[in-house]
This record gives structure tokens, sequence and C-alpha cells, in this order.
């Protein structure tokens, strides 16, 4: 397999890197760049722990071959903090015990990024149907769904 | 069981610009020379459990932009391009507002990450009996658009899939568009599956209804059925029935036990026994055109 070389821009930064082209985005962004905020759960598009959020998109990254993602823009979970202080859907995870083991937290938390971003006001319903793609396996539903409530009401006003 | 397999075999990656580009790289080819792809989010899956034979090379489609396009016209009807994705299909205004069956059933496919890769082409190709967007498609009246390097050819929805996974295109074919019929005044569709939970899971039975109704009378019907036997199925007797008649539950009723009886799931399946999807197809149809009866 010959390597190909690509670009990215990864939680605003530039990354230039040869890859094999069976490399997936997650093998890409965990192993070789280090982002361990990207996880590998079922490996299989069924339980959210490896979303990142490609051009804007939320995404499974162990469907995708890391070639396929040249050029684009790649936000993972360590992407959202701000300095020392942590995004306000990471605080409200913190604030409402919305983990137990944390495995399948930072999937939760891109995919309540991508909710909250087109719909700053989420019933309940419309938080479960958002997080349908992410197992929590430790089954801490509830906490999980107060803390994007929480989340919701802590970003009232302060996004733009 | 189940295994769950995490690496990737080997294999070269190409990504070409043109279309043309590819049918002529599969014009050449031999059997495990090359697999396309673009959303990938079946062909990673299946790579990665060897549930196909790795090919040397895959072709990521996704570079052929001119191949992704919703296209409405109200009187040549709707074109969707071979890379148009699911969530795009889900969230057009003209699909919701023209065809909603088929919005319905692109929301019901996995989950929004999968909606934002997978793509509405990819999901008839894999030809899965329990695909989402196959009974909206079948009760649409939906055309398949394929080429090779030697030109084109129309395929009928209902004719397109052969078996469990298997698809009438030849090796050096490729789907370009699908095509829906323009609308039609007084009708209406409608997609219902029934699934374990209401999101992820395949269908049980999925069943999607178009008619025309006016003055309390089914003047043209269509019924697509989804994991209802080993491809998804038109059922032709069922919409016979109906054409001509009052809109009144007696023959919603009756037709919904045609419908029931048109349909040939398998037998040993370890998500639904046989003889319950043959019922959940008579209460599905019938729920269906009941809601379309309004
Ligand atoms: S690891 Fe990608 S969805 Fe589970
Ligand atoms: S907190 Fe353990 S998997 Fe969700």
């Amino acid at each position: 397999m010959e390597k190909i070389t690509c670009n990215f821009v990864v939680n605003g930064q530039a990354e230039e890197i040869s890859i094999p082209p069976n490399r997936t985005l997650l093998h890409m962004l965990r192993e070789d760049l280090m982002f361990h905020g990207v996880r590998e759960g079922c490996s299989h598009g069924e339980c959210g722990s490896c979303n990142v959020i490609l051009d804007g998109k939320l995404v499974n990254a162990c469907l995708i071959l890391a070639v396929e993602a040249d050029g684009m823009e790649i936000l993972t979970v360590e992407g959202m903090v701000d300095g020392d202080n942590l995004h306000p859907i990471q605080q409200a995870f913190v604030d409402e015990s919305g983990m137990q083991c944390g495995a399948c937290t930072t999937g939760m938390i891109l995919s309540t990024k991508n909710l909250l971003d087109a719909n700053p006001d989420p019933s309940r319903e419309e938080i479960k149907d958002a997080l349908a793609g992410n197992f929590c396996r430790c089954t801490g539903y509830a906490k999980i769904f107060e803390s994007v409530e929480a989340a919701a009401e802590s970003m009232k006003g302060t996004q733009s | 069981m189940v295994v769950f397999y995490r690496r990737m075999p080997r294999f070269e990656y190409l990504k070409p610009q043109r279309f043309e580009d590819v049918l002529e790289l599969l014009q050449n080819s031999t059997p495990n020379r090359y697999r396309v792809f673009a959303g990938g989010t079946d062909l990673m899956d299946q790579l990665k459990q060897r549930k196909i034979n790795v090919p040397e090379t895959v072709i990521d489609l996704k570079g052929i932009t001119e191949l992704d396009f919703i296209n409405f016209d109200k009187s040549s009807g709707l074109r969707i391009g071979a890379l148009t994705t699911v969530a795009d299909v889900a969230k057009s205004p003209e699909i919701e507002e023209h065809y909603p069956a088929l919005a319905q059933g692109a929301r019901e496919i996995a989950s929004i990450q999968i909606q934002n890769r997978a793509t509405i082409t990819g999901n008839i190709c894999n030809a899965v009996s329990s695909a989402d967007s196959a009974p909206p498609l079948l009760a649409l009246g939906a055309e398949v658009v394929c080429a090779n390097r030697n030109g084109e050819r129309t395929i009928k929805i209902e004719d397109f899939f052969s078996g469990p996974g298997q698809t009438v295109l030849n090796p050096n074919e490729l789907v370009k568009e699908i095509t829906l019929p323009p609308p039609v005044d007084n009708s209406d569709s409608v997609y219902l599956k029934l699934a374990p939970r209401g999101r992820m899971d395949l269908a049980w039975i999925g069943v999607a209804v178009w008619a025309q109704i006016s003055e309390r009378i089914f003047n043209n019907v269509r019924i697509g059925l989804g994991a209802a036997a080993p491809t998804p199925i038109r059922t032709p007797n069922a919409e016979e029935a109906l054409c001509g008649l009052d809109v009144v539950s007696e023959n919603i009723e009756a037709a919904a036990a045609i419908a029931s009886g048109e349909a040939s799931p398998r037998e040993n399946s370890f998500r639904a026994g046989s003889e319950y999807r043959h019922m959940m197809v008579e209460v599905l149809v019938k729920r269906v055109l009941t809601q379309l009866a309004g």
C-alpha cells in the first residue's frame, strides 16, 4: 500500500500526514495524532464513541478512511475547550454527573454540540433523537439527558 | 454470532474526478479489482468484517461532485444524484412536500452520523430487504438510471433488486441517479416502520403507500414493502384490488389482507418470525391506508 499525503485542519491546527489508504479516520486521529477523545467502541457505526465533526457534519470516524477527509476540517472533543475553560456542554456533563465510566462521553458531547448548534432549546424527545446514534454501556441515559438540558440552559443567550 | 472485527484489510485507494473515468476503469476490470463506494458506511463495515471479497482498490465516488444534487421540477419530477446523502434527502423541503414517504424513510435510516455520510443510492445498491428507502421508492414509482461506458439504461425500481444483497446492475455499471415521476393532484404518501426501538434498528416490517384519492375513491395506489420478502417488493394484487373502490374500512382491510398474502418473509429470521411478519404487513398496510384516507 502506498502512503498518501493528506492535509487536515484538526481543531484549528493544520496537519500534514502520510497515511496508508486503509487507515480509518478514527485510527489516524487517535493513534497518529493522539487525539484520544476519539474513541473506538464498536468500530461499526453503532455506538457514536468515535464521533467527530467533519466539515460541520457529525460523523462516525470509524467508518471513514482518513484519506477521504483530505482537505477537510475536523473537530474532536479536544477542540471544544477554550484554554483552561471547558465548553459549557462539557461543564454541564461534569456538573450533572452525565457520565459513569466516561467511555461514551466524548461522543455524547459532540452529538450534543451538533444538536444545540441547530436547536438551542430542544425538547426531551429531540434530545433522545439527537443522541440515538450514541450508546452508553453504563446506561446512564437519564443523567445524560439532564446534562444536555443543563447545557442548553447555560448556553442560552451566550451563543451567537 | 456477530464478531466485531476492528481492523481493515489492505487495499489501494482512488478518487477520480469524472464519472466517465470510473466507468472506464470498471469496463476493463476483473472481479476483485475494484469496489466503488459513496458514503462508505456499509462498505467500511463489510471490509472490516470480511463479509465481502477484499478488492485490490476501493474507488471513492465523492470526487464526482456533479452527482450530488436534488433536482425538482413540477412537470418533470424529482431527480436524486447518486452521491446525494440520506441527510440531504431527509431535509429537502421539496421532497417533504411532494414525496413525503421518501423523506420519512430517509429519516428512519440508522443515526444522524450515518445519514450525514450514507447515500440513498447506496441504500438501494446494497439491496438489503429492510432498507428504509426502498418501500417509499417503490410506492412513489421510482426509476434507477444506470450507466456503463457505452451508454445508459433506466430500470424500474421493482425490477432493480434481484435477491438479498443483489441487484441487476452489471459489474461494469453504476447508478447515476434515481428519478421519481412528477407529483399528481390529490395524491399523498406515507412510510411506516415497525422496529423494536425508535431509532437504529433494521425494520421488522416497512410499509410505504402512495395513493391518489378523489371523491372518496381510490383512483390509483402503489404499495411498497420492506423486510417482507427476500427483496423489497410491490404488492400488485392489493393495489389492483383497491383501485376504483370507495375509501371505506372494509375495502382497506381486504386490501391489507391481500398484501399480507403477497409477502414472503424468510422462515428462520432471528429478528422476527415469518408468521409475525405476515400479520404485521396486514396491520401496517391497513394503518398506512387509513392514514392516507384521512
Ligand atoms: S466506534 Fe464508531 S460508531 Fe462505534
Ligand atoms: S458512561 Fe460508561 S459508557 Fe456511557
